[in-house]
This record gives C-alpha cells, sequence and structure tokens, in this order.
C-alpha cells in the first residue's frame, strides 16, 4: 500500500467536495492501493493540522457548523513549510488579478518539493510558464484538470488519451452558468436581468456575476488549454472577450426560428483565442442545455471528439481532482 | 464565382484534354463535368457542362482559350450569390440607421442582404435583427461580415455569428 501525504487548502465549496469525494473513495483507493492521508486542511481562517491524518468526517461536521475548521491560526504556506507531505490539493478562490492564496501556495509547494493538484483557475491564468517551470524544476507533478470544465476531462484527454494527435482547436461552451441563463431565456422569453436575478437565487450564479456573463471565466479557462494544449504563453490580454449581458429573448427567439440556439462559445487555436455568442445550430453537438458544458477538440487524426459534462459543483470538480490524484499515484 | 458552361467537343480522342487545359491554365477549380456521350448535337458533336469556380475576370479568358482550341462555347451562365448566412445583430438596430448598416453590405456588388426579421420591444430597449446575407463566394461573404463588424463597432451593436464562421 503506497500512503500519500497531502493537504487540502482551501475548504470552501470544493474543498469540501474533496473531503467528501475522499472519504467516499477510500476502499476504492485501498483497493488500487492508495491510502491518502489528509494531515491539514486549511481555510481562510486557519487550519486543523495532524500528521498522522486529520478526521475529514469531524472537519466538514465543524466547517459547516462553525464555518471554519481552524484550530490553528496557520496559513496554507505555513502548512507547506511545516508540516512533512507529498501532495498539495490547492482548491482556494480564483483571483485572476493577483492569482490570491492559490499562487502563494503553489510556488511554496513547488520550492519544498510538492506535488499539486489544483481547481484554481487564478495563478494558471497569470503565470502559468513560471508555474510549469518552478514545477519543473522540483520535479514535482502539477496537475490542473479541474480548472477547466469541472468534471469534464478536457486537459487529460488531449494529452494522454489523444497523444500524438495534434490539435487543430477546441470550442465549446465553459461556462454553466452562462449557458443557464442562455437557454432560461429562450425557454421563458424572458430579459437577461430577470433570470439572473433568478440563477443568483438558485445559487447557480455568483453574487457578483461579472467573472461569468463578461466571458472572463471563460476566457481563463481558453488561457489555460492555449497553454497546456497548444505549448502557448499566453495570458487573458491575448484574449477577445465578449459577454453575454447583451442578448435578448428577441434574438433568442428570431434565431430558434432559424434553427438556432446562442450560446456562449469559447474557441482556441494555436492562432487565436476568442470568447464571443455564437449562433449553433440546434442539431449541434455543442447546442448543449442547462448548466452543462461542452467541448469539441478538433484533431488531425481522430476527427472531432465532443465532450459533454458538468462544468461546476464540488463532487463533480473533486472527481477531476481525484482523477489527477490517480494518476500521479496510481500504479 | 461558381459558372456554368456548356461546351460542345467534336467526337475524336483528346478533346477532354483540350477542354480542360484552359481551366487549369487560368487556375479554375472544375466542380463537375457532365459528358453526355450518348447524345449528339445536330453537329454532331458531344454536348458537355462543366461548372467550375474561378475569378470573374478569368471567365472571358478561358473561353477565348477553348474558343482557340476548337471548342465551341454554347453557353456562360453565371450562378451568382451561392454562400448564404444568418446573423444577429443586438443594439440599437434601428435607431442607428438599420437602412445604412444594410447598404454597407449592398453597395459592394458581391454581397447581399436578402432577409431581415427585427424585433423592436420598446424605444429605449435594445432590438434585435436577424439578417441573411447571400455573397457570391466564401471570400466574398468574409469580406462581407469584415464590413459588417466594423459598422456594428461604430454603432455598438453585438454581431453573433455562426459557430462555423471565424469571427
Amino acid at each position: 500500500m503506497k500512503t500519500v501525504c497531502c493537504s487540502i487548502l482551501g475548504f470552501g465549496a470544493i474543498g469540501q467536495g474533496v473531503a467528501e469525494v475522499l472519504l467516499m473513495k477510500k476502499e476504492y483507493l485501498e483497493s488500487i492501493g492508495l491510502e491518502v492521508k489528509v494531515v491539514a486542511v486549511v481555510d481562510s481562517k486557519g487550519a486543523t493540522v495532524n500528521p498522522k491524518g486529520v478526521d475529514l468526517a469531524d472537519c466538514l461536521v465543524r466547517k459547516r457548523r462553525d464555518r471554519t475548521v481552524a484550530l490553528e491560526n496557520i496559513s496554507g504556506v505555513e502548512v507547506i513549510q511545516s508540516v512533512a507531505h507529498d501532495l498539495v490539493i490547492e482548491t482556494t478562490p480564483t483571483n485572476i488579478l493577483t492569482g490570491g492564496a492559490g499562487m502563494q501556495n503553489m510556488f511554496a509547494a513547488f520550492k519544498t518539493g510538492k506535488d499539486v493538484i489544483t481547481s484554481n483557475k487564478g495563478p494558471l491564468t497569470l503565470k502559468y510558464k513560471e508555474l510549469m517551470e518552478a514545477a519543473k524544476a522540483a520535479g514535482s507533478h502539477f496537475r490542473f484538470e479541474a480548472t477547466v470544465g469541472g468534471s469534464m476531462p478536457i486537459i487529460n484527454l488531449v494529452n494522454e488519451v489523444l497523444a500524438g494527435n495534434k490539435v487543430k482547436s477546441i470550442k465549446g461552451i465553459l461556462n454553466g452558468t452562462c449557458n443557464y441563463i442562455l437557454t432560461r431565456m429562450l425557454e421563458e422569453r424572458a430579459s437577461y436581468n430577470d433570470i439572473l436575478a433568478e440563477s443568483m437565487q438558485l445559487g447557480i450564479a455568483e453574487t457578483n456575476p461579472t467573472y461569468d456573463v463578461e466571458g472572463i471565466d471563460t476566457a481563463c479557462k481558453l488561457v489555460i488549454l492555449a497553454n497546456a494544449i497548444f505549448g502557448l504563453d499566453a495570458t487573458y490580454n491575448d484574449v477577445e472577450v465578449t459577454g453575454i449581458t447583451k442578448v435578448t429573448p428577441e434574438a433568442l427567439e428570431m434565431a430558434y426560428e432559424k434553427g438556432h440556439v446562442i450560446k456562449l462559445i469559447g474557441e482556441v487555436s494555436r492562432e487565436r483565442i476568442h470568447v464571443a455568442p455564437r449562433l449553433v445550430p440546434i442539431n449541434h453537438p455543442l447546442a448543449v442545455g442547462g448548466t452543462l458544458n461542452v467541448a469539441s477538440v478538433e484533431t488531425e487524426l481522430a476527427g472531432e471528439i465532443t465532450v459533454t459534462g458538468k462544468g461546476a459543483g464540488p463532487i463533480e470538480t473533486a472527481s477531476a481532482i481525484l482523477s489527477d490524484l490517480i494518476a500521479i499515484y496510481g500504479n | 464565382m461558381r459558372v456554368s458552361m456548356d461546351i460542345e467537343l467534336k467526337d475524336v480522342p483528346g478533346q477532354m484534354l483540350l477542354a480542360l487545359q484552359p481551366l487549369s491554365e487560368c487556375k479554375a477549380n472544375l466542380i463537375t463535368v457532365v459528358h453526355h456521350h450518348q447524345k449528339r448535337t445536330p453537329r454532331k458533336t458531344v454536348p458537355v457542362k462543366l461548372v467550375l469556380e474561378t475569378r470573374p475576370e478569368s471567365i472571358e479568358t478561358i473561353k477565348a482559350k477553348l474558343e482557340e482550341n476548337g471548342i465551341r462555347v454554347v453557353r456562360v451562365g453565371e450562378h451568382r450569390f451561392r454562400e448564404s448566412i444568418n446573423v444577429v445583430l443586438i443594439g440599437h438596430v434601428v435607431h442607428t440607421g438599420i437602412q445604412d448598416t444594410i447598404d454597407e453590405i449592398d453597395r459592394t456588388g458581391f454581397a447581399e442582404v436578402v432577409d431581415l426579421s427585427l424585433s423592436m420591444p420598446g424605444i429605449n430597449m435594445l432590438s434585435s435583427a436577424l439578417i441573411k446575407i447571400d455573397a457570391v463566394g466564401k471570400e466574398d461573404l468574409h469580406k462581407a461580415l469584415a464590413i459588417l463588424k466594423e459598422v456594428s463597432a461604430k454603432k455598438d451593436l453585438l454581431m453573433v455569428l455562426p459557430i462555423d464562421i471565424q469571427a
């Protein structure tokens, strides 16, 4: 049995999802020869640390009851520097302006030779190249499937399953909130503002939905794909971005009468990175509804391959983190 | 542009080569050849229908070269506007002069607006239009879209293009 000692940095919805999935999959992981021992859980108020392994179920209960797991006033970077472990599961919130705590956590992890699995887009959007170089210099594994499309595999699909294929382009819907708003606007013939308000009530849109509806979130995911799949050194400034705030129910209806739906489509190739509302034929593989995400990968040898799935949700995102973990330590 | 051409070949070997040579010399792209070998014209020649893609200015050269090769050109028919696209415009489509937007496309000569659906829910609200543009060829369609993109930027209109078009 191989024991993987890890920390979970960031204990919001996704970090808690990771804890739940690790509890849920304990026996399965053991069956493939892996014992995953979480030695620290960190949130914005502090940490729970136990080199022998923290009680994840207890962490979940305390987080929900007290809104924190903090038993000690110690930060993520301090945990990385002072507690012996192999892997940092980095699930702090995305900040695309500074990279936030995630940026510091990742560099600190590589400095101490630890592996990193993350769902945090911010650092990858800002400093992809530097992070990859730091990981390489440290001999660390660095995986981030959960940053694009939640549980929907794109990065690992292209880099591993489709290895050897040259990818020409990737097009898709990479933001479930926008997809939900556009789907509902067409179904209800309701205004953007009404459906946005409904999405906020249902918790599908954030209180500040700017990242989603202005196309910024999609653009960040495209930057990650541009770098991880096309080998570019792109940043957010390289993306042409138009969001969905101007789309009207009448436009959706007219398009529908001509056999099209309007979707916020992100598109990346070696030549350009682009986000905008586009007309998609109703029977096209990218015309998925609700909060679903979808991506179509145009490859040299295998033709067009389309994957669809839940782009968000704590358990779905944790599923991508789990697959990254097994990819690093399995077998 | 795509052009259909009816020609007549003498019923002797090597005629088809003489017919295709001028097309190749003028870099025309041959789309179809229908060789009506079982039919004969009153002149005992074999009618052949060609469809080719070429620049408009090459048509006369091709015709002259074919005739130089002893091939009779019976008819040259132009298939105009073979590319078509729907585009959605959102913004103050009417108040910023929809006629002017349409004119910008129509006056190109190689593309025109052939259909328009319009919705204006209220004076101060954004209106939406779906326009259909026909163009002579793919390249012309892209030129027309580039013009529409410029006009839309000037008038602060959101232009929603089909997914298979390079935006």
